[in-house]
């Protein structure tokens, strides 16, 4: 039995996306810059994948930047709004979880010049309200904030967050990484008082490669890739044209039939979560039900190295993350897991489980069944 | 400059006698292999005690070179430049036209030494000698004669066509790769194995080598990352068969069996005799470590010995005497070191106890290892004849 537990690392795309991207690549291959028929038939597939992504987050097609995925999104949202912003002040605030796709970028804005206030977390990975009151100034003009963790799925209060920023400085943005949200939560940019949002398709179904940034309509950020000025100039470079067309379909795909993928998804994690409570030595990070995200179960195994369990699961066909996924070339502990908390011991001890929409309860079974029998023999041999 | 040809120096065949073919052909093949990729279709051949490659397209000489620089044998690279013997006059035309491109600047003293294997060429070596040198003084009137210690030899070869060349760039030394028997490596992923496979490699031994593999403990990128290594020193090596054995049943046997502070000389001295099962099998005549004496608790010289004892094969261990530094300096050279710093956890660290035996006493070895004997050899006959093979070029 093969099971795939590490979708907020990755997915597998839906059937439909893949034939579209391979119909694109072979049909409808014109570059939709051109002014023949090619051009512009490719450029029908952006425009209905733009129509389509707009309506799931019940905003306006404009507002959408298609991007090479998270990271882009992320940098040119940060970025993009330092510099168009700069003048009205240099200060940032964001957290102490955030994925290496903000932190980073706001390092490097550090060394130009900005700086960046972290926020810390609670032991559930919360953000205080309380702490980001006091941290806006006059002069803050970006607030980051990532809406679903990726390590252990806390969730942040968005709509709170944004009220607070608009009672002490209006003008600072707000911008929320929703890469492991999207497809989770019905998600109104519009309602929560979000001014830049992040976006990656590979994370729901989607293909890899692509993703995109929505930018509320009367928004200034500048462009990070200067060229031939597609996307009104505010990402040249010829569109991912297979690409878009794919992400455009699972985003439809994936909030068609938003209930029913949610509650499945909810199932399988409060069937994981007793499941391994019926283990010995096993310690959650993620909160139960719908007080967490719904696809992320972590937790900590006592006397048991992460990597060592993974590799253990792995030679019986489960696949798992430990810590998260996209950090864990570097054997560097886990930052979100040392921010909530977690005790020195169980840090190099923990596994992330991620569910996509066609994991089923069998899985959960035999992942639980095996990690039952592989448990103590792997407690048994250490080092030391 | 627009080279057109390269004459290959080789310092040690030349003293080889009566063999001394067959190491010039080894080397001839090497060269062949090297230059391959490389742009310029070259053509290698061995003339009267010296091997050319002639490009007979055009070519990048800092490529030809550094192919060149991992073909163990090459002592010194001359890029030629190859003109038609057009009578003297033209020669000298050639010849300060070379001298101009190749030292933009002119206060060097020189030599001209001319060859002639053409004997038929109207002029005496030493005519030539002297006529040329009258001609680059004249052309270059800050440059002196110095017979004796030249800064730039210039070299003057008549044959059918005529060969100019001054610079040598030294290549790697050491004997051809397949002249000098064969011996299987212990890779580990570190720093010193690959160093120690490079350096019993150049001098001419073909080589194998052994990786411990012990899943789910190490990972499958570890595994990659060996590949990656074997592949490295294969650069320079040539192919080199890695043989991938599944230790960790081994391993855990030992460790439960035996005293948890010799579990690393146990399982060192399993490695090794894995190993020459293996080297056996593979027609090896020796096994190379990467051990340096007193790096970690178990290359101390006594834990060295308890290893020792179980191979009947001669071990070749190329940096016994060497720094971690020295060590660190030939793998930056020859490009192995990155690859070796990647974090991937090696099956000697997996289970090391808080304090391992430094010395240990080989009568409590031997008596722990009694401990095995039920089912350890059955163990190392699964391991042997189960290891999975990869070739890495």
């Amino acid at each position: 039995m093969e099971a795939y537990f590490d979708n907020s690392a990755t997915t597998r795309v839906m059937d439909e996306v893949a034939e579209m991207m391979v119909k694109v690549m072979r049909e409808d291959y014109g570059n939709p810059s051109a002014r023949h028929r090619k051009g512009v038939d490719a450029e029908h597939y952006i425009k209905e994948a733009r129509a389509q992504i707009a309506h799931t987050l019940r905003v306006q097609e404009k507002e959408i930047i298609f991007t090479s995925g998270g990271t882009e999104s992320n940098n040119l949202a940060l970025i993009g709004a330092a510099a168009a912003n700069c003048r009205a002040g240099k200060h940032i605030i964001s957290t102490r979880i955030e994925h290496a796709s903000v932190y980073q970028p706001l390092a490097w804005l550090e060394g130009q010049g900005f700086s960046v206030t972290y926020l810390s977390v609670d032991k559930d990975g919360h953000v205080s309200l309380k702490e980001l009151a006091e941290a806006i100034r006059p002069d803050t003009i970006l607030v980051s904030v990532m809406y679903v963790n990726n390590e252990i799925g806390a969730v942040q209060p968005i709509e709170a967050i944004s009220q607070v920023i608009r009672g002490k400085t209006p003008s600072a943005l707000f911008h929320v990484d929703a890469i492991q949200a999207y497809g989770k939560y019905e998600i109104r940019p519009k309602k929560q008082g979000i001014d830049l949002l992040s976006v990656s398709g590979h994370k729901f179904h989607g293909p890899k490669g692509v993703g995109f940034l929505f930018v509320r309509e009367g928004v200034k950020i500048k462009p990070i890739l200067y060229g031939g000025g597609q996307q009104k100039d505010m990402r040249s470079g010829t569109e991912n044209v297979p690409g878009i067309a794919g992400i455009g379909i699972a985003a439809k795909e994936i909030y068609q039939h938003f209930s029913e993928n949610l509650s499945h998804i909810l199932e399988l994690k409060d069937y994981l979560t007793e499941r391994l409570m019926e283990l010995d030595g096993v310690v959650l990070n993620s909160k139960k039900g719908q007080e967490s995200a719904p696809q992320i179960v972590s937790a900590s195994f006592q006397g048991v190295r992460s990597e060592v369990l993974l590799h253990a699961l792995e030679d019986k066909g489960i696949y798992i993350s430990s810590g998260s996924a996209c950090s864990s070339n570097h054997p560097a502990i886990s930052g979100t897991l040392k921010a909530i908390g977690v005790k020195p011991e169980l840090l190099d001890s923990t596994l992330r489980f991620s569910f996509g929409i066609w994991n089923t309860k069998e899985e959960i079974d035999y992942a639980a069944e095996t990690l039952k029998e592989l448990l103590p023999v792997l407690r048994r041999y250490r080092r030391g | 400059m627009n080279y057109q040809s390269l004459l290959i120096k080789y310092a040690e065949i030349g003293i080889k006698g009566k063999n001394r073919y067959l190491f010039e052909d080894a080397l001839v093949k090497q060269i062949r292999f090297a230059l391959k990729p490389i742009e310029g279709s070259f053509v290698v051949s061995k003339e009267s005690g010296r091997i050319y490659a002639n490009a007979e397209a055009p070519f990048e000489l800092d490529d030809a070179v550094e192919a060149l620089g991992r073909v163990f044998g090459i002592s010194g690279i001359c890029p030629m430049v190859q003109v038609d013997d057009l009578g003297f006059e033209a020669l000298k035309d050639e010849v300060i036209r070379y001298l101009e491109q190749v030292y933009p600047k002119k206060d060097f003293t020189f030599k001209v030494n001319a060859r002639r294997a053409n004997k038929n060429y109207p002029m005496t070596s030493e005519e030539i000698n002297c006529a040329l040198g009258e001609a680059v003084l004249n052309a270059f009137p800050e440059t002196k004669v110095d017979v004796h210690h030249p800064q730039v030899m210039l070299h003057v070869e008549i044959r059918s066509r005529i060969n100019l060349y001054s610079q040598v760039i030294p290549g790697p030394g050491g004997m051809p790769v397949g002249t000098n028997g064969r011996a299987m490596l212990l890779l580990s992923g570190g720093i010193d194995s690959p160093v120690a496979g490079y350096m019993i490699a150049k001098r001419g031994v073909v080589i194998e080598a052994v990786y411990f593999h012990a899943p789910p403990y190490t990972s499958d990128r570890a595994k990659e990352k060996v590949v990656d290594l074997a592949r490295l020193v294969a650069r320079y090596a040539g192919p080199i068969k890695l043989h991938i054995v599944n230790f960790t049943d081994i391993q855990l046997y030992i460790y439960d069996q035996c005293p948890h502070e010799e579990l690393t000389i146990i399982m060192r001295r399993y490695m090794m005799r894995i190993a020459e099962q293996i080297a056996q099998k593979e027609k090896c005549q020796a096994l190379i470590t990467g051990e340096s004496i007193g790096q970690v608790a178990s290359q101390t010289v006594q834990s060295l010995a308890a290893t020792n004892e179980v191979c009947t094969m001669p071990v070749f261990r190329p940096v016994i005497g060497f720094d971690k530094q020295e060590i660190v300096d030939i793998s930056e050279k020859i490009g192995t070191f990155e690859t070796s710093i990647q974090p991937f956890e090696d099956c000697c660290t997996i289970f090391v106890a808080k304090h391992p035996v430094t010395k240990p006493n080989i009568h409590m070895i031997h008596r722990s290892e009694e401990k095995l004997a039920e089912r350890i050899e059955e163990m190392v006959r699964t391991a042997v004849e189960g290891s999975e093979v990869v070739v890495c070029q």
